[in-house]
């Protein structure tokens, strides 16, 4: 991992989503020093507003911040989930990042998203499809990628889901059947089916018991040492953000109030915001 | 005086008022130069209801002229109820001859199979449709299957058929394969089995489906390329009458419909009838010819 200007991954540019019809004054009257995301004016929603950040190959940064503070949003855009309504990203693996991945057909957002993108939702059910077997929907993301043999499409599910621990005997079954850590750990298989060099999560812990998050993060800090995917990970739970994650960005109202290595930001939080989310943790 | 002559007949020939006969050609001229892309159309009201072969009733009174001769099967069969109602219909509209003879007919509607001997370049075929989106079992939402057709994104078939594979040992859609039309569209060719899917490959004649209930059309020109979807190593196969054969004629090479006795045993018919009375009265027949169906054997040696 060497970070200098030139080797990112993944560079985010002024990326903004609002819903409703904003004025020019709506981004100058909402943020977290009016406390608000809300236009007083035209009442829009500011999601979030002037995201900019350059992620290296290899890193997990984390996006921490309390609900509603656009944090999902943020991946959700940049997964395509989303409409932009400002801003740019580029990915490296995509035409050298030469291209503005947030500007190109839905035909190719759709092979950026299969080839080269994972993402892992809260809600199983948000990522997996409960109609098809766990090893379905792990062929889809493989068969979207063009893979088109049966036999090597069930190795590799069965391989991907002795990764995560998920026993292969169930592989035919429906994720409806599983456990939700179960389900949690299928998900995951299917976003690093096609080895993406970058992986999304939002929120993946939250909803779990204790002992099974602890199970699923040390999933995810494994696959991330072994495999060296980049990662941003969103969470409001700073103990994930802790263990997860080298860098940090403190969202508040749509907009990043602090960000930097994440030991320096929960020893020393400046913000008064991160101030209150570090003093908050129990 | 002046004489009225506007209503002297009662019916336009072939039903339909000419105005929405025109709209139906335009319709079907937009789905024969867009192969398996589903044009929305009029569906007018018909004096049957909607997805009772409404869709192929249409195409049919619009394509229809006075020297048309005509035949229509249901399920292969020229004498089941809806395949003679309708061609009672069609005939009184019309005045057309209509026959049972594959090779006389200058128009076939059909109900679920594709006539076992081989159509020429001078027929056409239509087809009723029940359900004409093939991706409406993995996508229930109309304006998202638009999309995927639009971005030719057809990952979610293809999981279906792995799905069917993983479940049942084989790819299970019994009727109505998805195939790929000219390499571009997914189309759902209508129940027919799996038998008649080759056929409607680099075929001579012109296919048009006509789904009345979900007011579709669309077409298959002749000499396009239809394929099965299919993986690398899991293969689209056709039924397998290799234990069985017709029980009147012996015959092997035919679709054959499966006939359940009151004693609970079961026999095996060829199942286009007009093709069962040619081979009963021992007639030339000429069938259509795929690499599936020319490595069987016609008769039990």
């Amino acid at each position: 991992m060497t970070f200098n200007q030139d080797n990112w991954l993944l560079r985010v540019r002024n990326l903004t989503k609002i819903y409703g019809e904003p004025n020019e004054r709506t981004l100058a009257q909402t943020g977290p020093e009016f406390g608000s995301n809300i236009c007083p004016e035209t009442e829009s929603i500011v999601a979030c507003a002037d995201i900019s950040f350059d992620l290296y190959p290899g890193e997990v940064l984390g996006i921490v911040g309390e609900s509603g503070s656009g944090k999902s949003t943020v991946v959700k855009m940049l997964y395509f989930d989303f409409e932009k309504t400002f801003g740019s990203a580029w990915l490296k693996p995509y035409n050298n990042g030469l291209i503005d991945i947030l500007q190109e057909s839905n035909q190719r957002k759709r092979y950026i998203r299969n080839n080269l993108m994972g993402m892992v939702y809260q809600n199983p059910r948000d990522g997996l499809n409960f109609g098809f077997s766990s090893g379905g929907n792990i062929a889809e993301k493989l068969i979207m990628a063009g893979q088109m043999n049966v036999g090597s499409i069930r190795a590799r599910a069965a391989d991907l889901l002795t990764k995560t621990e998920v026993p292969v005997q169930r592989m035919d079954h429906r994720p409806g059947t599983f456990s939700g850590g179960m389900q949690q750990r299928v998900q995951i298989s299917k976003a690093i089916a096609n080895n993406p060099p970058l992986l999304f999560l939002d929120e993946v812990t939250t909803g779990l018991d204790v002992s099974v998050q602890a199970k699923v993060l040390d999933l995810i800090r494994e696959l991330q040492t072994t495999l060296g995917i980049a990662m941003i990970v969103v969470s409001h739970d700073l103990s994930v953000i802790r263990m997860l994650t080298d860098r940090v960005m403190v969202m508040k109202n749509g907009r990043i109030v602090e960000s930097g290595l994440t030991d320096q930001i929960l020893q020393d939080p400046q913000h008064e915001y991160s101030q209150l989310l570090v003093s908050s943790l129990l | 005086m002046i004489e009225n002559t506007k209503y002297t007949n009662k019916y336009n020939f072939a039903f339909i008022d000419e105005a929405t006969k025109k709209e139906i050609r335009r319709k079907l001229l937009k789905a024969v130069a867009i192969p398996g892309h589903q044009v929305p159309y009029s569906s007018p009201e018909m004096p049957i209801s909607r997805g009772w072969g409404t869709g192929g009733l249409h195409i049919t009174l619009a394509v229809i002229g006075r020297e048309d001769v005509f035949k229509i099967i249901d399920q292969g069969s020229d004498a089941s109820v809806n395949a003679c109602n309708l061609r009672e219909f069609v005939n009184r509209m019309t005045g057309c001859k209509t026959t049972f003879d594959t090779t006389e007919a200058t128009l076939i509607q059909t109900r679920h199979r594709i006539t076992e001997e081989e159509l020429t370049e001078k027929q056409i075929i239509v087809f009723q449709v029940p359900l004409p989106e093939p991706l409406r079992m993995v996508e229930r939402y109309e304006y998202k299957t638009l999309q995927m057709h639009a971005e030719a994104d057809y990952a979610k078939m293809y999981v279906s058929l792995y799905e069917s594979y993983v479940r049942h040992g084989a790819i299970m859609e019994g009727a109505g394969y998805p195939v790929m039309v000219n390499g571009r569209y997914v189309m759902s060719p209508s129940p027919i089995p799996r038998w008649d899917i080759p056929n409607l490959n680099q075929a001579k004649t012109l296919f048009l489906f006509g789904a009345g209930r979900e007011k579709r059309l669309y077409a298959v020109p002749p000499y396009t390329d239809v394929e099965p979807l299919e993986f690398e190593d899991v293969n689209f196969e056709i039924e397998d009458f290799s234990n069985s054969g017709c029980y009147k004629t012996g015959y092997k090479k035919a679709f054959l419909d499966e006939i359940y006795a009151d004693d609970g045993g079961r026999k095996f018919v060829i199942s286009d009838s007009n093709f069962l009375d040619k081979k009963m009265e021992r007639q030339e027949t000429r069938q259509y010819s795929n690499k599936y169906i020319d490595q069987l054997q016609a008769y039990d040696l």
